[in-house]
């Protein structure tokens, strides 16, 4: 066996020693930040642990907060991600025109700027005061109607671009084998064209969703009491106020548990849409994570396919 | 009996039997394409087309590369625009209405209605990827004719056993050989019940070993009295399934006869110089 052979069956295996030793380094800089210089600060690691393992009322309620409105604004921008789309790529022009002024003003703005505009804007001047909304016995403040509109809005400039690519990666041979069996465009889009673009939409997707899971932290400016705010609002008073080091540690915890459950859904969806095409299989969620393929310490060889 | 034997001894046969038998008769003339112009930009593709197609006959079409032939197929299912002349198939016109004296392009949804009697194969095949061999199959009759799916799914079976590939049901099209998704396409076309169907050099992006699979299922439609035109270039096909070929030069028809005589005896000096490069 030549030692370019052996490197291709023997792969490093540099995970765990490399994440053991990362975990090593946060622990140390952790343990070594209240030693190196004289501070009156003093940990309260409890606060830390309950926020984590006993979390109050108040945190649950940030979190549900945080995940519905994430939830809800990315479905409002997937939906205005694939009308955006379809306009930007529709043969009628105002359509077009449309498409790309909503994409223009949307990306080029600050979402900060437009949280704020479209809730004291428009309730300022009456143009949409954002009255409270009841659904399923749920009452929507209007912080939380604006905060979850300005996202889905924002959201819906990026995805229309995500969309448009993905549709654009679809073979146009589809679309023309779909319309000479007597399909409509809307039904071949939706039966047809859609379901391949997929495959091309969903790993940006779910980036954006990951992003948005973040992102709704932003909406502190008009005080919609999602994680952040309630983390913000317990160091700013009660029985654990001024221990932001631990809180907001335990805060980004609360964010990073999110997102890497979001991560495992996401894998999962990839393998689903990906049928069909064979190829790479996507990196499954260890990869994901961690940046290495399991699947490699175990069948190092790549499968050829179409060999017998 | 291995799968590989099994493939290559599969005779199609009765492939109209398992839609319910050749179309009803529609009036005798099938496709009427009179004076037909196609521009793409300025580059003037079709300069009067002019082709009649009767029920149940087979019309290969024959030319050089850039001579419009795959670009009058398309034409024929309105997949393009033409710019003068007219195309009728079944005695309604392709794509267009009559206003005033004028041609007016027809409503997608009419348009769409028209697309459900022409089936059309593709030279790249043009499956579906995220569907398997019997969904492709069952798509349009349940989506499009509204056909109850259990129904469509024995039609799509009986279809694909007279294909060569019930075994292949269950495979998406990547798990397919060329030949293979051809055989499917055709099957896909034909769950449709069309009154014609157009083959656009349905074997060139194939295999050598290949194209007798797709050939033969193409062959076996045209004596069950499918009514086809076909662009290609297989002289044995021709030979064999051909009622009539055209010769297109250059935008236009420029000779056509029956297979023996158009390939023994050309007329047109442009007829005889490309046969003698192909032959």
């Amino acid at each position: 066996m030549t030692s370019a052979d052996r490197s291709q069956t023997r792969p490093r295996r540099p995970s765990a020693l490399l994440i053991g030793a990362a975990l090593l380094l946060v622990l140390l800089v952790l343990a070594g930040c209240g030693s190196r210089q004289p501070s009156s600060y003093v940990y309260n690691w409890s606060i830390f642990w309950d926020s984590l393992l006993r979390p109050s009322p108040r945190i649950i309620n940030g979190l549900m907060l945080t995940v519905t409105i994430a939830v809800i604004s990315q479905i409002i921008g997937v939906i205005l991600g694939i009308i955006g789309a379809l306009g930007r790529l529709a043969k009628f022009r105002p359509a077009r025109y449309l498409a790309n002024v909503y994409v223009w003003i949307f990306r080029g703005t600050p979402l900060l700027v437009q949280i704020m505009f479209l809730y004291y804007g428009l309730l300022v001047t009456r143009i949409y005061g954002w009255p409270d909304f009841t659904v399923m016995g749920i009452t929507l403040g209007s912080a939380i109607q604006a905060g979850i509109f300005a996202l889905g809005v924002n959201e819906g400039a990026y995805m229309t671009e995500i969309v448009r690519a993905g549709i654009l990666s679809v073979d146009p041979g589809q679309l023309e084998a779909a319309r000479s069996l007597g399909m409509t465009y809307p039904l071949a889009m939706r039966r047809i064209v859609l379901p391949q673009a997929a495959r091309v939409i969903v790993p940006p997707l779910g980036n954006e969703f990951n992003n948005m899971l973040k992102t709704t932290s932003l909406l502190f400016i008009v005080a919609v009491p999602e994680l952040f705010v309630t983390f913000t609002q317990l160091n700013g008073s009660g029985s654990a106020s001024f221990h932001p080091f631990e809180l907001f540690l335990a805060c980004a915890c609360w964010f990073l548990l999110l997102t890497t459950i979001w991560s495992i859904i996401q894998a999962f969806i990839e393998r689903r849409v990906g049928r069909g095409f064979g190829g790479e299989r996507p990196p499954g969620i260890f990869d994901r994570l961690f940046g290495v393929r399991m699947g490699r310490l175990f069948n190092p060889v790549p499968r050829v396919s179409g060999g017998r | 009996m291995t799968v590989k034997d099994d493939q290559r001894h599969h005779q199609p046969h009765d492939l109209l039997q398992a839609i319910g038998g050749a179309p009803a008769p529609a009036g005798d003339l099938v496709v009427e394409a009179t004076g037909v112009q196609k521009y793409f930009g300025r580059l003037h593709v079709l300069k009067g087309v002019t082709l009649s197609v009767r029920r149940r006959e087979t019309v290969i079409v024959i030319g050089a590369s850039g001579s419009g032939k795959t670009t009058f197929l398309r034409c024929i299912n309105h997949l393009e625009k033409i710019q003068g002349g007219r195309i009728a198939v079944n005695g309604h016109l392709i794509g267009y209405r009559e206003g005033n004296g004028k041609l007016v392009e027809d409503r997608e949804r009419n348009i769409a209605a028209q697309r459900q009697e022409i089936g059309m194969v593709f030279q790249r095949f043009n499956l579906f990827p995220h569907l398997t061999a019997l969904e492709n199959i069952m798509e349009a009759p349940v989506r499009v004719r509204r056909m109850p799916e259990g129904e469509a799914r024995t039609t799509a079976e009986a279809l694909l056993e007279r294909v060569g590939l019930a075994f292949k049901r269950d495979a998406y099209p990547a798990q397919l050989s060329g030949g293979q998704q051809q055989r499917v396409a055709i099957a896909r076309a034909l769950a449709m019940k069309p009154a014609l169907m157009l083959f656009d050099e349905p074997t060139s992006a194939l295999d050598p070993e290949m194209i007798g699979e797709v050939l033969d299922v193409m062959e076996e439609l045209a004596h069950e009295g499918m009514t086809m035109i076909v662009v290609s270039h297989e002289m044995g096909f021709a030979r064999e399934a051909a009622d009539r070929v055209a010769f297109m030069d250059d935008g236009v028809i420029l000779e056509e006869g029956e297979p023996a005589t158009l390939f023994e005896n050309p007329q047109n000096p442009r007829t005889k110089e490309f046969l003698s490069k192909i032959l």
